[in-house]
């Protein structure tokens, strides 16, 4: 399936010039790797999965797979966002599962290099630090790579 | 061509491909079990099949294969280049018959003795080998001298393991140039017929191959997917085409959907079969199984449209052959067997097969001998599977699991049939491939019943779809019952007993769960109590507990592919999986299972789960009972199943009859008592009534307030002293009285049992043994009997009935708790089955009275089966089975 065409390497993020999909939440820029993206997505109609942890905003349809919203704002411990603003998507496959992260705003793909990386300042936010893999210093603002297969972690998330 | 041969074909082709390919493997790995094991398998299949098709040249060169290959695995012959040679060659001769077969649909005339005699040489010479003393190499030679010829100069190692044998090995070897000669004559004919049958091989596997390809599953899959895209796009043009009135687009779109909607229903096609298909060749299998075995078959197929998925299908067929055959040739006795332990001369076969709580469940049942556990037990201590120590702490049933070890068989001889331990450990792995489970139910002297249970995840099931708080929900169709529609206006409608809503339903009053408020989905959509009262029912069953789900909508059924949920929402115990539905959306799946455990109701116990139970059964059983306040301020308690209805009645309906109030109700006069011997009612104003029914007689029983309506264990703390009350009990954490119905109902008619019993008329002071443990139940069941006739003699549990079993007591029939501490139910009937009483009729009370756990119970030997408080369940069921044994006897 599509999981093995992108599966990429472990360790991208030292890999000289690899592309990130940016996104915003709540103003801070972040990235994804941009081979761990299947997907981005307007707002779409979710299924409410009643019972669930808060973050987990419903379920969709995406060509035929059945894909678990979440989002990452409520995942982050920030406050849910305004109800004027319409969240965006960025699907991503972990473990064979689709998720759909939902997040303020997703702009474009970026090419980084590693002399901008720099690892988690230790005075982040112990909840951010949980799911940035490094931060890269960009022209006039930091990009936080976060790291989804934490942010998917299930029992991380059932303790979350 | 005949399915069944052509079948054959195709699967021994692929399956000899893959043997070359895990011989040359074991060559190089000759201590890999795995693959020895793996080749073994496929050649015993081999034979197996050839057996049943009838034929006999196949079978013969596949059964000296499996010779050679037996020796190896049980470790007494070392893999070689020589052995693998000559199994290769083996495999050789059998593709060459088998292309002929293809093309004339017959097995070609031909002389296998030397390649035979060479395959059984391989093990003569392990058989001489240990056991041919020095002085007969003479009588060795003669065995060997033909067919060792080639095999020996590569056959070092056994040589050199036997040295004594090396003389007699020598020996022919040196005739080697000898016997090289006679090969030539041999090689031009096997020569002969490979190149006689090389270009027809060649063109039949085309022609069959054009009949039937694989798939492979992932290509479906996608092909799936690609398709749920296509009939999304179409359901948006369709959408599109609503809104705009006149378009040219209409005729060609219409034509889309159709078309669609067919390819869907296509793809959707090539992954479900009918198990039917699995099943089709077995009535010929244990036909022909029935002849060479000279036992009569019958052979019973229930279930066979229950729909599989393709792979799974086809990962259990052989499985389900297998076991099937099994069950012909160990399972059932021939006819005089029978006849002597009393069975008719006819065996019964009998398959089964379907959908319960999210799985397919597969039973292959037969009623011969049941399983030897003392032949099992002597060959897990000789196979070193086990040791006495540890043997000594096994249940049978523990015991009997020793089947599913690879290399175990029981059977005495090695037949053509079955008997090489070759079987169950292949059956239990293919079924765990595909993460299913299968169980072992036996009996001795009954029979044997294995149940497999295979996981939904890829199966249709067809669900009804609902609506609560403007969320859509999927309930598998098969755990509902009804659907019923309750407004505030109409007969049916939802009644609350302080919080808990209830609905009377055909004279019970049935257990409501709002759905709403157990998804926790009333945030933003309060509506007002009285709008609740409006909505629909969905009686749902789970086991023999009886449920209404409270829902806003209800639209129609639909067919769906179950898929899992995701990891991170596993434990949500309420839903089964989610699936999307034909307009697209995704909706979640409700386990009734789920919903049932979530509002209290205790789960029904699994089988497997016996420990469990066993500890859970401590704690005590749960139980509804209906709470309510009367005379004093105590709070008082009936169980709620006995109670058929609630009422009001308008005081000033009262009349007096008699000297005893009464009301009239459904056009009968009913009679109010009251909780306080004398009191009389007030004159008006509204009384809250228990209205107890039996077939057309009511009484109602006069309460102050109806409290509650809990789940609770019943433990009768004390005693009770007063009439009209069994004891006292903790009941949501109050000392409760437990009201003795029974006396009441016969305040109410003095001859309301008594009548009950010459009505059934089959008391007759037959003597009935009740077992249950708790005091409780006791007392509710034995003057029960006893109005009807019985002579009722009760203990509390099971060792102290063995005593009276003992102590030469007699019953007519027992009535028997399942769950008791010390011995159970189960293990009651298995201890009753072997002494004195085996042939008292024995009925079971139980609380969890799930098809899993009936059909578990008559295994152990009850005759039948009755949920707690059904009482007219339970003399039905006395009545039925007194009278079968007098009708026996």
């Amino acid at each position: 399936m599509s999981q093995d065409r992108r599966q990429p390497n472990t360790d991208h993020a030292h890999e000289d010039g690899a592309e990130y999909v940016t996104f915003r939440i709540a103003k801070q820029l972040f990235g994804i790797h941009v081979l761990k993206v299947q997907d981005v997505l307007n707002h779409c109609k979710t299924t409410r999965i009643p019972l669930a942890p808060p973050e987990i905003a419903g379920s969709l349809n995406l060509r035929g797979r059945i894909v678990t919203a979440i989002d990452v704002r409520l995942r982050l411990g920030l406050p849910m966002r305004n109800a004027d603003e319409t969240p965006m998507s960025i699907v991503v496959e972990n473990e064979g599962e689709l998720y759909s992260l939902m997040v303020d705003s997703v702009g474009e793909v970026l090419p980084l290099t590693n002399g901008s990386w720099e690892r988690n300042p230790p005075t982040l936010d112990p909840r951010l630090r949980e799911y940035s893999e490094g931060i890269y210093r960009l022209d006039g603002e930091l990009l936080v790579v976060l790291d989804v297969n934490r942010l998917l972690d299930y029992g991380g998330l059932k303790a979350a | 061509m005949d399915e069944l041969l052509s079948e054959f074909l195709t699967e021994t082709n692929e399956g000899l491909g893959f043997l070359d390919v895990e011989l040359v493997k074991l060559e190089q790995n000759p201590n890999d079990p795995e693959i020895l094991s793996n080749i073994f398998r496929l050649v015993h299949t081999i034979k197996g099949t050839c057996g049943f098709l009838g034929l006999p040249r196949l079978e013969s060169v596949a059964h000296a294969g499996e010779n050679v290959l037996g020796r190896v695995r049980d470790g007494e012959l070392v893999v070689t280049p020589g052995i693998v040679t000559t199994v290769l060659d083996c495999l050789d001769r059998i593709r060459e018959i088998l292309g002929v077969l293809e093309a004339t649909e017959a097995e070609p005339e031909g002389d296998d003795s030397e390649l035979i005699g060479r395959l059984d040489a391989i093990c003569e010479q392990v058989d001489s080998g240990e056991l041919a003393p020095a002085d007969e190499p003479a009588e060795v030679e003669v065995e060997i001298e033909e067919p060792v010829a080639e095999t020996v100069e590569d056959d070092k190692v056994v040589a050199l393991e036997t040295p004594v044998h090396e003389t007699a090995a020598a020996e022919p070897a040196k005739p080697t140039k000898a016997a090289k000669v006679e090969p030539p004559v041999a090689e031009p004919a096997h020569a002969d017929v490979a190149e006689h049958a090389a270009p027809e091989h060649a063109a039949k596997e085309s022609a069959v191959a054009n009949q039937s390809i694989r798939v492979n599953v992932e290509l479906l899959e996608n092909l799936m997917t690609m398709v749920s895209e296509l009939v999304l796009t179409r359901n948006q043009l369709l959408q599109i085409l609503r809104q705009q009135k006149e378009t040219d687009f209409a005729a060609p779109l219409q034509r889309l959907n159709h078309v669609v909607s067919e390819l869907q229903e296509g793809v959707m096609k090539t992954r479900m079969q009918p198990i039917g298909n699995a099943w089709a060749k077995l009535p010929r299998i244990v036909r022909d199984l029935s002849l060479e075995l000279g036992k009569k078959v019958e052979l019973v197929m229930n279930g066979a449209d229950t729909e599989l998925d393709r792979q799974v299908l086809e990962l259990i067929k052989d499985p389900l052959t297998h076991m099937v055959r099994n069950s012909a040739d160990h399972g059932l006795e021939d006819p005089a067997e029978r006849r002597r332990s009393g069975k008719s001369d006819t065996g019964t076969i009998t398959l089964n097969a379907y959908h319960e709580g999210g799985h397919i469940i597969i039973e292959i049942a037969d009623d011969g001998r049941g399983l030897n556990i003392d032949k099992i037990k002597a060959k897990a201590l000789s196979n070193g599977v086990t040791n006495e120590a540890e043997m000594a702490g096994m249940s049978d049933q523990q015991i009997m699991q020793f089947i599913f070890k690879a290399g175990f068989s029981t059977a005495e001889k090695v037949t053509s049939v079955s008997g090489r331990g070759v079987g169950m450990d292949v059956v239990r792995t293919n079924i765990e491939r595909i993460g299913g489970t299968i169980e072992l139910n036996s009996i001795t002297g009954r029979g044997s019943k294995f149940t497999i249970k295979i996981p939904l995840t890829l199966a249709i099931v067809s669900a009804l779809i609902v609506e609560c708080a403007e969320e859509r929900f999927a309930i598998p169709q098969l755990s509902v019952i009804e659907l019923v529609r309750a407004s505030s206006k109409s007969e049916h409608r939802i009644e609350r007993i302080k919080d808990t809503p209830v609905l009377r339903l055909r004279n019970r009053l049935l257990p409501l769960v709002n759905l709403r408020e157990l998804l926790g989905l009333d945030n933003g959509f309060e509506v007002s109590a009285n709008d609740r009262r409006d909505g629909f029912i969905v009686v749902a069953q789970v086991g023999t507990y009886n449920f209404g789900i409270i829902v806003d909508r209800v639209f129609d059924t639909e067919e769906i592919v179950v898929k899992p949920v995701a990891p991170i929402l596993r434990d949500i115990a309420l839903f089964s999986g989610n699936t999307i539905l034909g307009d697209g959306s995704v909706v979640m799946i409700l386990d009734p299972n789920g919903i049932a455990a979530a509002t209290g109701e205790i789960t029904v116990s699994d089988d497997r789960q016996v420990q469990k139970g066993a500890r859970s059964r401590k704690e005590g059983e749960q139980v509804s009972l209906l709470v309510f306040r009367s005379g004093d301020t105590a709070p008082k308690a009936v169980p709620l199943a006995l109670v058929a209805r609630l009422e009001e009645v308008d005081l000033a309906s009262v009349e007096s009859s008699n000297g005893q109030q009464v009301v009239q109700y459904r056009g009968q006069l009913m009679p109010l008592v009251s909780m306080e011997e004398g009191r009389r009612l007030a004159a008006e104003g509204r009384q809250p009534v228990l209205v107890f029914a039996d077939r057309d007689r009511h009484v109602g029983l006069a309460v102050d307030e109806i409290v509650d309506i809990v789940q609770d264990r019943l433990k009768i703390e004390l005693t009770a002293e007063r009439t009209g009350f069994i004891g006292s009990a903790v009941i949501a954490g109050k000392a409760t009285d437990i009201v003795d119905t029974g006396f009441f109902l016969t305040k109410a008619y003095s001859d309301w049992f008594g009548a009950e019993g010459e009505r059934m008329g089959d008391g007759n002071g037959k003597r009935i043994l009740l077992v249950d443990d708790s005091p409780f139940f006791r007392n509710l069941m034995a003057p029960l009997l006893q109005a009807a006739g019985y002579e009722v003699t009760t203990v509390s549990d099971g060792s102290e009935a063995l005593a009276l079993c003992e102590a030469g007591e007699e019953f007519d029939a027992i009535v028997s708790d399942i769950e008791m501490p010390g011995i159970d139910g189960f293990e009651l009937a298995r201890q009753l089955r072997d002494n004195r009483w085996s042939s008292v009729p024995l009925v079971a009370l139980t609380s969890h009275a799930s098809p899993s756990h009936m059909a578990r119970g008559r295994e152990a030997g009850f005759t039948d089966y009755v949920a707690k408080f059904d009482r007219n369940a339970l003399l039905t069921s006395l009545h039925d089975t007194l009278s079968d044994v007098r009708g026996a006897a």
